[in-house]
């Protein structure tokens, strides 16, 4: 991403703090700025509070909706969702993609049903989960898995497939088992691919979930931004927007820096 | 090379095969009854739909408007991006406005922004595609950026040094040099854009595919469903193709073209 190698913070952690809090700072003044025209815009009514509430309005109608809960416990609802079909996406992908690579019979079976899944777009399917499944958690957790296994199988088949053929000869050679081929070789060599497409699936099933709760939900983040804009409750609304938007920020920002723990062996380009 | 080639047409046939073998069970076991036919309605019955709406041309309005809006949403988004992106990686005070706005505006999911622009600017194609262009920039201002500030100084500093202008530096040096990073940008952002026309077809009507399929869905017409999302996988499948198709034309020089 375009910030993390401009930061001139880790390199030189405990020397010249003041100058590295300047530095964080002169780095994020721009969204101050924006924040700061946002609030002025709302004053000095340019734009109607109604369609653009202040930021001390969407903060205070934040914590109205931290206390009376019903903030976490829709975002408990929405992100179990999302972590499950993510996590049987993640599961299954690596499986496929990796037997794809290395049995052409699979390769055969599998890689039409791949090509015509993965360039649609998945959210096309939120009618059919809403018939197969109806409205509850099957459908949104179904349909979170679908539009996130492709990229996770995808990648993983690359990334298996890119494998120098020499070193799996090497290794198979000075006799390694198929199992050990696998999980010493292939696998960490597709490491990198796997969780670029991770990443990417990460993404894939937070619109899924968010646009799946517009459409059909009973509770959720997508819901709960729903009902609060056709109350007319704009200030909240925009408070859970904001969230859901940070939340899938953090996570992404969780997700690289373990992306970079995972491979710390491998030189950086 | 020729073995390879035949080997490579023996897999396509191969998987033809697959993809009629699965047909034929789908057709065969929504009429025998395996499954449900509300579930899972015959394929025959789904092609004599798609091929009835073909007729009465509903399909290509639905398609149009659904096309229409994600390529002018895309279409915008590239205009704006692709500037601004190379902007960036040649101005310090455009890129320490921007970077991190787009840094945190990259991993964000926008859809969730939907409500606000259907606050703002109705429900109509306004907001739509306003939607769309705003999912699309991200990903193509980041690839142009990146792609933009990792130019061999080299070519830049020969050019200038033989007298290049800063615009004839932006067309022969940069602009080629950038342009497979740019592309990789656009083929990120189409998909996400055709993610993000569906979803507010299906929020705010208004025809176009999505509102086709979501109005078939809320009457239990499980035919039109299986219709709809065959349509969208075919144009999703074209749209992709064609970028594709575009990315070797104007890439043709490029070395990542001489291995076919």
């Amino acid at each position: 991403m375009a910030g993390g190698d401009l930061h001139p913070a880790s390199a030189t952690a405990g020397h010249g703090s003041f100058v590295e809090v300047v530095a964080v700072c002169v780095r994020y003044l721009p969204l101050l700025i924006m924040l700061a025209a946002w609030e002025m815009a709302g004053r000095s009514g340019l734009v109607s509070q109604q369609m653009l509430p202040g930021v001390g309005a969407i903060a205070t109608a934040f914590f109205d909706l931290l206390q009376s809960g019903e903030l976490v416990t829709n975002a408990w609802r929405s992100l179990s969702r999302a972590a499950t079909g993510l996590g049987l996406a993640v599961i299954s992908g690596i499986a496929v993609g990796l037997l794809m690579a290395t049995r052409p019979l699979f390769r055969t079976l599998i890689n039409p049903l791949v090509r015509i899944l993965y360039p649609m777009p998945k959210s096309a399917l939120i009618p059919l989960v809403m018939i197969w499944f109806g409205l509850g958690d099957a459908s949104k957790i179904f349909l979170i898995f679908l539009g996130c296994l492709l990229p996770v199988i995808v990648s993983a088949y690359h990334g298996a497939r890119g494998v120098n053929p020499f070193v799996i000869w090497s290794a198979t050679s000075l006799g390694a088992s198929q199992e050990e081929v696998l999980r010493e070789i292939i696998l960490p060599a597709a490491l990198p691919d796997i969780l670029a497409g991770c990443r990417t699936a990460l993404a894939f099933s937070f619109i899924l979930m968010v646009s799946s709760e517009f459409v059909i939900a009973k509770d959720g983040l997508g819901f709960l931004i729903g009902s609060l804009g056709d109350g007319g409750n704009y200030p909240a609304m925009f408070a859970v927007i904001l969230t859901v938007a940070g939340t899938g920020f953090v996570a992404d920002r969780l997700f690289g820096s373990f992306v970079n723990h995972c491979l710390r062996w491998k030189e950086q380009a | 090379m020729s073995t390879l080639s035949a080997l490579l047409k023996r897999e396509g046939l191969m998987q033809a095969l697959v993809l009629v073998g699965l047909a034929l069970v789908w057709e065969a076991s929504s009429r025998a009854g395996w499954v449900h036919p509300f579930l899972l309605p015959p394929l025959s019955d789904v092609l004599v739909r798609l091929f009835t709406d073909m007729q009465s041309g509903a399909v290509f309005v639905d398609l149009g408007l659904t096309l229409y809006r994600a390529l002018t949403g895309f279409v915008i988004a590239a205009v704006l991006a692709v500037p601004l992106g190379i902007l960036m990686a040649r101005k310090r005070g455009v890129q320490w406005f921007f970077d991190p706005l787009i840094s945190i505006g990259f991993p964000m999911p926008k859809i969730a922004f939907v409500p606000i622009f259907i606050l703002w600017f109705d429900i109509y194609d306004t907001s739509k595609v306003i939607m769309i262009t705003f999912s699309c920039f991200f990903p193509i201002v980041t690839a142009t950026y990146s792609g933009t500030s990792h130019i061999d100084k080299w070519p830049l500093w020969s050019a200038r040094s033989l007298g290049a202008s800063e615009s004839q530096l932006l067309r022969e040096i940069i602009l080629p040099l950038a342009a497979p990073s740019i592309m990789t940008g656009l083929q990120i952002a189409l998909p996400v854009g055709m993610i993000t026309t569906i979803v507010t077809e299906m929020l705010m009507g208004g025809s176009g595919i999505g509102g086709a399929m979501i109005a078939a869905g809320r009457f239990a017409d499980s035919v039109g469903v299986f219709a709809g999302i065959m349509e969208i996988a075919i144009l999703g499948m074209v749209v992709i193709r064609a970028l594709d198709r575009l990315r070797a034309r104007l890439l043709v020089w490029h070395p990542e073209n001489r291995a076919h």
